[in-house]
């Protein structure tokens, strides 16, 4: 009898909601958090001598009372005045008799019906990433060029293996790292010399090759293993890659590197004064590469991943070689992966081991996860814009503090949004469904109907 | 039980005689040490349903891995149509007709009901409609379902696409992992009633269970494993009247 009344007063005082457990409640400490946040990242800088300088600066400063004003104002907007709005925006919506949403699907529905608009639209796409960069000065062109393109490439390669595959590599840049080293070797620019040099074009080819058996050699062995052990196997690959880039001095130029020729096509010689060729090139190869994948991802190898992904023993029991699938997107991972470290030994025109670390196999995964795994668009996206966003910030934060608030913008996205920015189109069933059961049910059932008959 | 012995139950004269679709003969299969089948004979014709019996650990799931191409054999063989067909990979051995449900039912968690019967005709070049039809027209459910994730669907309904799923790539003999494995007894009758249809629309069937009675009542023959060897092997229905199998499977006092 006791024990119950116990357990009656227990249950009471754990269901109790305190006033600032309430989400109106959390919300505004939420703010006043954020508004703090701001007031210390832009107020003045610390120094070594004073640690807390910044601190007490920042915290008896103006600033501290602007944005705590404005994040209270923001407070009482949304607690008190959203309601109504709210509902004046979905009678609009209705009142238009459309269910679409955000300005994307907006876009796509107006589209829907008028293919020239369509083909316009996607010229004028086409025309502005060829064309487009020339407007940009030096600065952004050289970061375009060397780091954006670049490591755009590199992900579209990460994508095949841990987006169409579901294997996590953390060893990707590995391959990067062979590619630039071959772009070396082949060209003369390595202490050991090739039996004949090549052209940085010629050398395309046995470079992609070369990633692909070392891709190939890595992967017979290991990929049998559940994935957070292949996640380890190829972190200590990439070490061991860029270890011997280090220390075998005698062939790889170890950390004082080597001078590379860039590229040189039919007595046209790329010069560093203008951009542009290069970044066509990269264009061209991003755009191959693109094509190409794309085909890959809505052919039978494509829904060989898929399977293997989502559960091998039904792969394999439904007639999938489950092995062979996965060498061939590690192989064809690292071949891309190979492709654009070619191109960087023959854009930046100068390679040494510090070009590979460690660091850059993390980053790229991160672009590929805050991007949208498994999306194309979206892994493009990651890393183009993670890739600027540090170079943008350089002139607005103190550029020692870059790579925080890029960790930061991981950390909140992956807390809000762990599909990432673009994510696939399967991703993006899957959130649909999980909110309105079955999304697709109606269009589906009279698409169906039709095919059947 | 040697072979010898099995043969003696079959009886003469029916369409038992000749070459079986599939035989696994004096099959011994080892997990590194551990020997889990201790040189088994087990024999299935064309178009029979035949039970395969026995307490967990037996080696029931074992016998159907090998016989799939999961595992391979360290000693014996697996024929099929008697060729031997042991040591071929599971996914090459699919072409030749095997369809295998594993334990656990395993659909695609995140594609469709649909999609995951088209990833069951992965070895044709595209999903035959009119296969998909036939496996809708078996599994009503399954049709009305046909857009959700496979994730989201119930047990039961899991299970109707494992089936289905491994029907669409047209199998001569499917190998069924405990179908009744989690389900509620209607839901076990429905989905032994389909498997009877499915059998009589021609696919030869080798199905675990441990629902011993349900599983005798649907098969022709059955055979009972006992840590790794074969204990009995019978018609479905002497087992069923059999007083050790009445006792050990199906509940019933000695
Ligand atoms: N992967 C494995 N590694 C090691 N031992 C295994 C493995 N799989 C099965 N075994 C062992 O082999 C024996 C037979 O297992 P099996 O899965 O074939 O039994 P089962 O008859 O299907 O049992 P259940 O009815 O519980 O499914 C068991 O002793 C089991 O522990
Ligand atoms: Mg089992």
């Amino acid at each position: 009898m006791s024990n119950q009344t116990m357990n009656a007063q227990a249950a009471k005082r754990l269901r109790q909601v305190r006033w600032y457990q309430e989400p109106r409640w959390q919300r505004l400490g939420g703010l006043l958090a954020l508004a703090l946040l701001l007031a210390m990242v832009t107020g003045v800088q610390g120094t070594n001598s004073d640690p807390f300088y910044a601190i007490k600066e920042n915290l008896t400063g103006v600033g501290l009372w602007v944005y705590v004003g404005i994040a209270l104002l923001i407070w009482v907007a949304r607690e008190f005045f959203s309601e109504p709005v709210k509902q004046a925006g979905a009678t609009a919506k209705q009142a238009k008799g459309t269910l679409v949403d955000g300005p994307l699907g907006q876009i796509k529905q107006l589209l829907a019906g008028q293919p020239r608009l369509r083909w316009a639209l996607m010229a004028a796409v086409a025309a502005l990433a060829v064309w487009g960069p020339m407007g940009l000065d030096r600065y952004w062109q050289t970061v375009l060029v060397d780091q954006v393109m670049i490591f755009v490439l590199v992900a579209i390669g990460l994508n095949v293996v841990i987006g169409w595959a579901g294997m996590l590599d953390l060893g990707f840049i590995a391959f990067f790292a062979i590619g630039a080293y071959s772009a070396a070797y082949w060209t003369g620019a390595l202490p050991v010399a090739p039996p004949i040099e090549l052209n940085n074009f010629a050398v395309i080819p046995l470079a992609v090759i070369t990633c692909l058996v070392a891709g190939l050699l890595l992967g017979a062995p290991t990929l049998r293993l559940r994935g957070d052990y292949l996640a380890i196997v190829t972190l200590g690959f990439h070490e061991i890659v860029y270890l011997t880039a280090k220390n075998l001095n005698d062939v790889t130029g170890g950390t004082s590197g080597v001078k590379v020729d860039r590229w040189e096509i039919g007595g046209y010689e790329f010069r560093i004064v203008d951009q542009m060729p290069f970044y066509w090139v990269l264009l061209a190869f991003a755009a191959i590469t693109v094509f190409l994948f794309v085909r890959l991802e809505h052919s039978k190898v494509g829904r060989a991943w898929t399977a293997v992904r989502e559960d091998e023993i039904a792969a394999a029991s439904t007639g999938v070689d489950t092995v062979r699938y996965k060498l061939m997107a590690f192989a064809i991972g690292a071949s891309t992966s190979g492709l654009a470290g070619v191109a960087y030994a023959s854009k930046v025109g100068y390679i040494n081991s510090e070009n590979f670390v460690i660091l850059l196999s993390i980053l790229v995964l991160a672009y590929v996860i805050f991007g949208g795994m498994g999306s194309l668009p979206g892994v493009i996206f990651g890393a183009a814009f993670l890739v600027w966003l540090p170079e943008f910030l350089r002139d607005y934060v103190d550029p020692k503090d870059r790579h925080m608030y890029l960790g930061a913008l991981l950390v909140i996205m992956m807390i809000y949004r762990p599909q990432g920015v673009i994510p696939s189109k399967r991703r993006q069933r899957e959130l649909k469904m999980a909110e309105t059961g079955s999304a697709e049910a109606e269009a589906e059932a009279t698409g169906t109907g039709g095919k059947h008959s | 039980m040697s072979g010898a012995a099995d043969l003696k139950k079959e009886p003469a004269g029916s369409e038992r005689t000749g070459t079986p679709l599939l035989e696994l003969r004096d099959l011994r299969v080892y997990y590194g040490a551990i020997e889990a089948l201790k040189g088994i004979n087990v024999k299935v014709y064309e178009g029979e349903v035949v039970a395969l019996l026995g307490a967990n650990g037996a080696g029931k799931s074992t016998t159907l891995r090998a016989a799939s191409g999961m595992l391979a054999p360290r000693e014996g063989q697996v024929l099929l149509h008697g060729e031997r067909v042991d040591g071929i990979k599971s996914h090459d051995l699919v072409r030749f007709g095997i369809g295998h449900v594993p334990e656990g039912r395993r659909v695609f968690p995140r594609m469709t009901v649909k999609e995951n019967l088209e990833m069951g005709a992965y070895r044709f070049k595209s999903p035959d409609r009119e296969e998909m039809d036939r496996v809708y027209t078996l599994f009503p459910r399954l049709k009305e379902r046909r857009t959700q994730l496979g994730g989201t669907l119930s047990g039961g309904e899991q299970q109707m696409l494992a089936i289905g799923r491994a029907l669409m790539g047209k199998p001569e003999l499917l190998l069924l992992d405990e179908p009744s494995m989690g389900l509620a007894p209607l839901i076990v009758r429905q989905i032994f009633d389909i498997l009877k249809e499915i059998n009589e629309q021609g696919t030869t069937v080798l199905l675990v269970e441990q629902n011993a009675s349900q599983a005798l009542q649907l098969a022709d023959r059955g055979y009972v494993l006992e840590t790794g060897e074969v204990a009995m092997a019978d018609e479905a229905s002497s087992l069923l009247a059999d007083p050790r199998v009445r006792a050990a499977y199906l509940g019933e006092g000695a």
